[in-house]
């Protein structure tokens, strides 16, 4: 199953970014392969529309969950109805390596 | 042209689809709104007052009257004409999707409704529970028409 993890920067020991549409990077982690994939957002500066557009954009990566410290008002209905689901770690600072970390841990 | 309708707010939609009569053909089902469902989940099964219940749904007294009376009459066609009964559509947000873990502190959905959550989604732990204050994301909605 595929993750996917809003990052400030393109390295796993750089910080969760706590906005989705306007993160740094989207990190793509693969549980069943151990693969990272960082994925520059394209959309950081965009004036409108950033959430939308990140959404295909991970979307079309074939994610399943997506982690990050906050979603906007438009971004949650589109997810929903791609069935992503949304993970938020609020007020975090946790690294990307330490995330991976956890989801490894499930089980 | 009529007012629009509010959005109704549904805490928990129900984890299955519907219901069939035994022995009975599977045609002409009877369609219950999510928020008809959520009616009779508030004022039979919780036993709120009408006036409670509507101000956990968001719409008026008589709205929830008015509500709550097409559940019941939609569900007496079911028993008398033996016909099933398909949970579907009516103008409805999900409020409490939201789940906490109370492991390692992150928050969470379920967007397929039909999934009941026993474990957070991110570290696994079954140490969750349903997020009931207000929505943390604003005027997030689906309308199912």
């Amino acid at each position: 199953m595929k993750i996917a993890i809003t990052s400030t920067g393109n390295n796993p020991e750089a910080k969760i970014d706590s906005r989705f549409g306007r993160c740094s990077y989207f990190v793509i982690y693969d549980n069943i392969s151990g693969s990272t994939e960082f994925i520059p957002n394209p959309y950081v500066e965009s004036i409108e529309g950033a959430g939308p557009a990140s959404v295909q954009l991970i979307a079309s990566r074939g994610v399943e969950k997506v982690v990050s410290g906050e979603f906007g008002v438009k971004v949650k209905s589109i997810f929903d109805q791609l069935k992503i689901q949304l993970i938020i770690l609020s007020n975090s600072d946790k690294k990307i390596s330490e995330i991976i970390e956890i989801i490894n841990h499930q089980n | 042209m009529p007012r629009p309708k509010r959005i109704r707010k549904v805490n928990t939609p129900p984890h299955f689809k519907g219901y069939l009569p035994i022995g009975q053909p599977e045609e002409h089902p009877v369609i219950l709104n999510f928020e008809e469902y959520e009616a009779i989940k508030l004022c039979d099964y919780l036993l709120y007052s009408q006036a409670q219940a509507s101000l956990e749904m968001g719409v008026s007294r008589p709205t929830f009257t008015r509500i709550y009376e097409s559940a019941r009459r939609k569900v007496a066609q079911a028993f008398v004409h033996g016909r099933p009964i398909v949970f579907e559509g009516g103008k409805v947000y999900f409020d409490s999707e939201w789940f906490v873990c109370n492991s390692c502190g992150c928050w969470f959905n379920q967007p397929e409704k039909q999934i009941k959550v026993t474990s957070c989604a991110l570290c696994g732990s079954s140490e969750i529970e349903q997020y009931n204050g207000n929505s943390i994301l604003n005027n997030s909605y689906v309308e199912n028409c």
